[in-house]
Order: C-alpha cells, then sequence, then structure tokens
C-alpha cells in the first residue's frame, strides 16, 4: 500500500470542503446550461430566474461549505501560513472565484428582473454565463492542484 | 507527480461528474423539467455516463496499485456503486422518455448510494 493515510479528525473537513465543491461546479454547470438556453427559450424570465435562483440559493451556500470545510481542513493540518503552491492555487480561486460568483449572480438577477419587465437582457445574460464557464474552468485546475499537490 | 496522483485527479473528476449528476436531477425533481428541461435531462445523464465510467476504472486503478481490493470499504464502496448506478440509469431513462413525475423514489436511491460511497471514500474505515 503507498496510500497516504490522514488523521481521523481531518475526515470531517475534508467531507465538507469536498462535497461543497462538488455541488458547487454541478451547480454552475447547471446555471451555464440554463443561461446558455434562456434567450432561445419561450418563457425567457422563468429560465433566468431559475439561473439566478440556482446561483442565490445554490452555488453561493455550497461555496460557503467547500471554504469552511477549506478553512477547518488547513487549520488541522496547520497548512493556513504553508508556502505551497497548491495551497496558494486553491485559495487564489476560491478567493477569486467568490467575487466573481457574486458578480455573476447580481449579473443573473439583472436580467431576470428584466426580462420579467418584457426587455431582452442578452448582454447581462451572456456575461455571466461566460462568467460561469471561466469558474468552472477555474475549479478544474484547482482539482487538479488539490489532488496532485504540485509541490 | 506520481501515478497515485494522477489516478486520484481523474477519479475526483469522476467523482465531481457523478455528484454533479444527482445535484443535476435534484434540480429538474424541484425545477419540473419547466424550463431548460431537455438540457438539463441531456447533462445530468452525459454526466452520470461519464461519472460512473472514470470512478470505476480509476477507483479499481487505485484500489490494485495502492489498497487492497478485499479491503471492505472498497468491496462497500463497489456495491453503492452499482447500487447507484441502477438507480441512476433509471432516473436518466425516466427523463428521457417524460415520466420524471416518477424518479422521486429512484432519484433518493441513487443520491443516498452517491453520498454513501463519498463517506466510504473520504473515511476508509478500516484502512
Amino acid at each position: 500500500m503507498t496510500a497516504p493515510v490522514r488523521p481521523d479528525s481531518w475526515n470531517f473537513p475534508l467531507l465538507l470542503h469536498v462535497l461543497g465543491a462538488m455541488v458547487l461546479v454541478a451547480l454552475l454547470a447547471i446555471a451555464a446550461v440554463v443561461l446558455s438556453v434562456a434567450m432561445r427559450s419561450d418563457d425567457r424570465a422563468a429560465a433566468l430566474r431559475l439561473a439566478f435562483r440556482t446561483l442565490l440559493i445554490g452555488a453561493i451556500p455550497a461555496y460557503l461549505v467547500m471554504r469552511v470545510g477549506a478553512e477547518w481542513l488547513a487549520s488541522k493540518e496547520k497548512l493556513e501560513d504553508a508556502d505551497f503552491a497548491w495551497v496558494d492555487i486553491g485559495y487564489m480561486v476560491a478567493d477569486i472565484g467568490l467575487l466573481v460568483l457574486i458578480v455573476m449572480t447580481v449579473l443573473a438577477g439583472l436580467a431576470s428582473r428584466r426580462a420579467r419587465q418584457g426587455g431582452t437582457p442578452s448582454g447581462l445574460v451572456k456575461w455571466a454565463n461566460g462568467l460561469a464557464l471561466l469558474l468552472i474552468v477555474a475549479y478544474g485546475v484547482a482539482l487538479w492542484a488539490m489532488a496532485t499537490k504540485p509541490i | 507527480m506520481s501515478r497515485y496522483d494522477w489516478l486520484l485527479f481523474l477519479h475526483l473528476i469522476g467523482a465531481f461528474a457523478l455528484i454533479g449528476s444527482v445535484v443535476t436531477f435534484s434540480t429538474l425533481l424541484v425545477s419540473g423539467e419547466r424550463v431548460a428541461g431537455p438540457q438539463l435531462v441531456f447533462l445530468g445523464r452525459r454526466l452520470f455516463e461519464v461519472g460512473g465510467l472514470l470512478t470505476l476504472i480509476f477507483g479499481i486503478w487505485l484500489a490494485l496499485d495502492d489498497y487492497s481490493i478485499t479491503d471492505g470499504w472498497i468491496i462497500g464502496a463497489l456495491v453503492l456503486w452499482f447500487v447507484g448506478g441502477g438507480s441512476g440509469s433509471r432516473v436518466g431513462e425516466l427523463y428521457n422518455t417524460g415520466e420524471g413525475g416518477r424518479a422521486r423514489q429512484p432519484l433518493i436511491v441513487m443520491t443516498l448510494a452517491t453520498l454513501a460511497v463519498l463517506i466510504l471514500m473520504i473515511y476508509k474505515p478500516g484502512a
């Protein structure tokens, strides 16, 4: 057996971190799909409302679970001040990712409101969709860093 | 980077996809397929197929390389994988044939089995 073994006390924070990240990425993918079909949908307002709610009620809480799990795990592993590339990548993606997630949620919310008033918020939708895809790629890089731990 | 790291990375991509399918089907159940139904069904089914395949292939590879395939937690995870796989296939089928209203029960089984596998993978009881 060559696989590393971690102390039992790290397991629950790791579970929170991993589960939060998995749900977050899934909800970003769902939001991206819904946003990409929203402008062609018969009920554009309903599609944009679903995308907005997916981000607000789903993705932001999932982010918080992921981030709390990460911080808890880092304190257990004494990694808060560690100088490892994989830890830095994780923090960078998480911190910038939160900002992007908030911007994306606001854009989706504005688009939803505009669609409800009869407008065509295609610019807002395109930006929100682009940010969702960007975040998915960024979390893919973070997953690679977490799994392979380069340096 | 060792082979273990790469196998773990690919196994984790599969796990993300598998949980992604559970979340997608759950969203469909909650939102009632009214909005972007066919696209979300497509997403859920592809994530389920890719996730199921990657977790199984790279999971077994990891088990043979770095653990023991006869460990209780690995056998338990394999049994749960098949339970989740069977119910997940049923959920995908039901949504694909427009009978998503009947997907609640198999989706609950799929969700519980997938979560139980995740817990086993992290806690590795007996490893």
